[in-house]
């Protein structure tokens, strides 16, 4: 909007922010309690236009605020470098649809799949629709062992409400948890 | 034996692709600053890819080699992430060089995903680069939103509400969700529906993705951009609400 000067008459919010703040405002009522015995190990990518190219580090500490709320702070393991230093997963820019990209765009991403497997997590979090294609894409084509998940889908999980048909990226220990 | 003379001087010489760039943009981008440090390079995650990294492709540019700047497919394996600005000490704009060699590409020569995605965006009044028109994006809201109300009883009265005036949040949507994987936009629902958010979709603009911007289709980019503010105030919404 700022590139072709255009004013609207409204705000311009991502609902990451909106979840920390329900959260803290006791609006959402999740709760880590399912994962105390369990301990499934959960790491969270940083959307870079999200982060790095929109609200800084102040979004990528909401961001962590909700996770840890939803899996317990034992079971976050950040991945690094992160937060305005994370590195891009490599679906962005337009690499996902580039036609005759998709070997380059696979290289690309073998530094996210270091980092994911360094932290040992079995569930990265993935905020944005192109880290979460990238971030699935990766861990398939090297065989990563990890699931790529969206945040909505770990914050009902924590509340109990998840249905059945909404658990696609869930990995088999996690199918059946709160149903 | 005598050589000639090497003859230092100025020689008339055309305006250079890195020059032209540096006219676009505010402070000219810092492009002429580079210490060559390579602070950019080492953490590029394409560094290395089609043989190209940030610094070099900067240094090519400064020395004038505009073709094989402009033409190196590279410039489609930059996701214009921005870490290289962030640790660069200079603040140099190195993405928005890599975009305007995008843009010198004739626009049938670009990739052809991202652009048949600008152009389904182009195509749809909800902007989807998937192409799918705002009829079937309602119908499918509606449907899924029907089966979860008669198979969920905690969620008897969940809403989706599609241009409803005057509610607070104008929510988009990725296309993926309507099209590949609908139930995935259930648990967004419910966490709406818990905190008793006043929101709407709208069937003018509805789609969250923008590939005319990848596409370095300045023109298109503004067209979807304008179309989406529209949308926002049509209903009044006070925020628009990205997903991510």
């Amino acid at each position: 909007m700022r590139k072709f000067n255009i004013k609207g008459n409204f705000e311009v919010k991502s609902i990451i922010q909106l979840y920390a703040q329900w959260i803290r405002e006791g609006k959402l009522p999740v709760s880590s309690d399912w994962n105390k015995d369990l301990k499934i190990k959960f790491t969270v990518q940083d959307p870079c236009q999200l982060v790095r190219k929109s609200l800084g580090d102040p979004v990528a500490e909401d961001l962590r605020y909700v996770v840890k709320a939803c899996v317990g702070e034992e079971n976050f393991v950040d991945m690094y470098p992160n937060k305005s230093n994370n590195f891009c997963c490599g679906g962005g820019g337009g690499f996902l649809q580039a036609t005759g990209f998709q070997d380059q765009r696979r290289e690309f991403g073998k530094i996210k799949l270091r980092q994911i497997l360094e932290t040992g997590a079995k569930y990265c979090i993935t905020p944005c629709h192109n880290c979460h294609s990238q971030i699935h894409d990766l861990s398939e084509y090297y065989d990563g062992g990890f699931h790529a998940v969206h945040l909505w889908t770990i914050i009902c999980l924590s509340m109990g409400c998840l249905g059945e048909n909404e658990r696609e990226y869930l990995g088999d220990d996690l199918k059946e948890v709160g149903l | 034996m005598s050589q000639n003379a090497l003859k230092i001087g100025r020689e008339e010489k055309k305006t250079t692709f890195m020059q032209k760039v540096m006219e676009i943009l505010p402070e000219g981008g810092n492009l002429n600053l580079c210490l060559t440090c390579g602070a950019c390079s080492s953490g590029c995650p394409a560094s290395g890819i089609e043989g190209m990294d940030p610094r070099k492709f900067l240094r090519m540019a400064a020395l004038g080699l505009d073709e094989e700047v402009t033409k190196s497919g590279w410039v489609w394996c930059c996701t214009q992430c921005r870490r290289c600005v962030h640790v660069c000490p200079m603040n140099i704009d190195i993405p928005r060089l890599v975009y305007y060699a995008r843009q010198s590409w004739p626009r049938d020569e670009r990739p052809k995903g991202i652009r048949g995605s600008c152009d389904f965006a182009l195509k749809t009044p909800g902007n989807s680069a998937m192409g799918a028109g705002s009829e079937d994006f309602k119908f499918v809201v509606e449907d899924v939103l029907e089966e979860v109300r008669e198979t969920q009883p905690k969620f008897k009265d969940l809403q989706a509400p599609i241009d409803k005036e005057g509610a607070y949040y104008f929510l988009n949507q990725n296309s993926r969700e309507p099209v590949t994987e609908p139930d995935e936009m259930v648990p967004l629902w419910k966490i709406l529906h818990i905190v008793g958010a006043d929101w709407t979709y709208s069937t003018q603009g509805w789609a969250a993705e923008n590939y005319c911007m990848f596409l370095s289709d300045d023109e298109a980019w503004e067209k979807i951009v304008r179309n989406k503010v529209e949308a926002v105030e049509k209903l009044g919404c006070k925020v628009w609400l990205n997903t991510e």
